[in-house]
């Protein structure tokens, strides 16, 4: 049995085989339809969730299976004070999945410890969301059609945007990779990715406050919302969250086929005056976010 | 200063000049009820000065919690006045119950049950991650 909780657990063969699942449901959508009659996906989200539930949920119904679960604590054994072994022991009694967001780091992994079905972590924390960066290699794959050879900008938070530790982490196992990290200095990437991803990969990086100075070079722009949810202390939070607006003056030296995502929600870190560019690619984003977690439920049912 | 040999037990020899007491209080030695010698800065033509522990009947020794604290101790285990066995330590890949997270974010934070463990993620620096959040361990040395 197997569980995904972090991207790095599946080789770069194994997300090769997922997207070219996808890229086949989204060419012979009929064919899945009935791929997971019988089954069932637990969603066990702790923290509001709107995407991220909904795209599992819409993937499980399209591949023909059923869903159940709690869309926040509150409507949980969790508010009774049940430990998440506890919650998990008891789901994989009911279901044959389980999708599991959380707001402490590292809960999904407790989860797949004490789990009898396969556990996909749909986000803990500021820490990982292995979905989301599937979501984001299928864009990048769809867009450009390779994951080398490419100059990636990751805008805004890149201290607790767990978005942006992931998606690091899987295409750093790609050639030519640079990455451009635009952030305030209070939410600049953690020391650790630096040196324990970036340095010891040798992958050329560099780190700035400037959006406008970093756009010229860049093939893919990433950029994420200051999450106020992380943030112990409002003032910060409010002193940081303006910082970046993506407008139409910003993208005037942009690359004609730059791709910009979003792991979305935005507020407003990209103007919506932006939507119509053809470089936007957020919506299509969630939308592969779908296809990549019916293709990852298949994996992990190991279903043919 | 002269500190007799044992005939059966334990000596930690090569403990980094000034870890002995913290050793001593790590692996519980004060809860046992036999001789136990803590030496302190004894000559050594490797390290210059070093400590040594001499506990005087065999008890099971945590290696995992040695070879964290630190890793160049070398464990004689003695019998009938003789070492029969002679072991270096290194750091552990895993700890398991010797630290603590100190991550608010941890799901350790809220679920105080679970058993905190670490693993080694650089040899060279000594950095120990938590295994559910990835967090650092900041304070090496610091036994929970």
């Amino acid at each position: 049995m197997r569980s995904l909780i972090d991207i790095q657990e599946l080789s770069t063969e194994e997300i090769d085989e997922l997207i070219a699942t996808a890229k086949d449901i989204i060419a012979n959508p009929v064919k899945y339809r009935e791929k997971c009659r019988g089954k069932k996906l637990a969603t066990l989200f702790y923290e509001p969730s709107t995407r991220t539930r909904l795209s599992f949920e819409a993937a499980m119904y399209e591949l023909g299976g059923n869903v159940l679960g709690f869309a926040s604590s509150d409507n949980s054994s969790a508010s009774k004070g049940e430990s998440v072994a506890d919650t998990v022991r008891v789901v994989s009694g009911y279901a044959d999945i389980i999708a599991m967001r959380h707001p402490k780091e590292g809960a999904p992994l407790v989860a797949s410890m004490h789990s009898l079905v396969p556990v996909i972590n749909a986000g803990d924390g500021g820490h990982n969301h292995p979905t989301q960066t599937l979501a984001d290699l299928l864009t990048i794959n769809r867009e450009k059609g390779r994951f080398s050879d490419l100059t990636i900008g990751m805008c805004g938070d890149l201290k607790f945007g767990r978005t942006v530790h992931s998606l690091i982490g899987a295409m750093s196992r790609y050639d030519n990779v640079k990455f451009v990290l635009i952030s305030p200095d209070e939410l600049k990437l953690p020391g650790y990715i630096k040196q324990e991803t970036l340095d010891r990969k040798n992958i050329e990086y560099t780190e700035t406050r400037s959006l406008e100075e970093a756009i010229p070079s860049l093939d893919i722009l990433y950029m994420t919302r200051v999450q106020k949810e992380r943030f112990f202390n409002e003032d910060d939070y409010i002193r940081l969250k303006d910082t970046y607006i993506l407008n139409e003056a910003k993208l005037l030296k942009a690359k004609k086929d730059l791709s910009i995502l979003h792991p979305l929600p935005r507020v407003n870190e990209i103007s919506v005056e932006i939507d119509k560019d053809p470089r936007a690619c957020y919506f299509e984003q969630t939308l592969n976010g779908k296809y990549m977690r019916m293709a990852l439920i298949l994996k992990l049912l190991g279903v043919e | 200063m002269i500190v007799n040999p044992i005939t059966n037990g334990v000596v930690l020899d090569h403990i980094q000049a000034g870890g002995a007491m913290a050793i001593y209080k790590a692996l519980n030695l004060d809860k046992l009820g036999c001789q136990v010698a803590i030496i302190k800065n004894a000559e050594s033509v490797k390290m210059g000065k070093k400590d040594i522990l001499k506990i005087c009947e065999p008890i099971d020794i945590n290696f995992d919690v040695l070879g964290y604290m630190d890793p160049g101790i070398t464990v004689n285990i003695i019998k009938d006045g003789a070492v029969v066995e002679r072991k270096k330590l290194e750091l552990p890949q895993r700890v398991e119950g010797v630290i603590k997270c100190s991550n608010p974010r941890c799901i350790t934070s809220i679920e105080q049950e679970l058993p905190n463990i670490f693993k080694l993620t650089d040899r060279e620096n000594r950095v120990y991650r938590c295994i559910y959040c990835e967090s650092k361990y900041k304070n090496q040395g610091d036994i929970k």
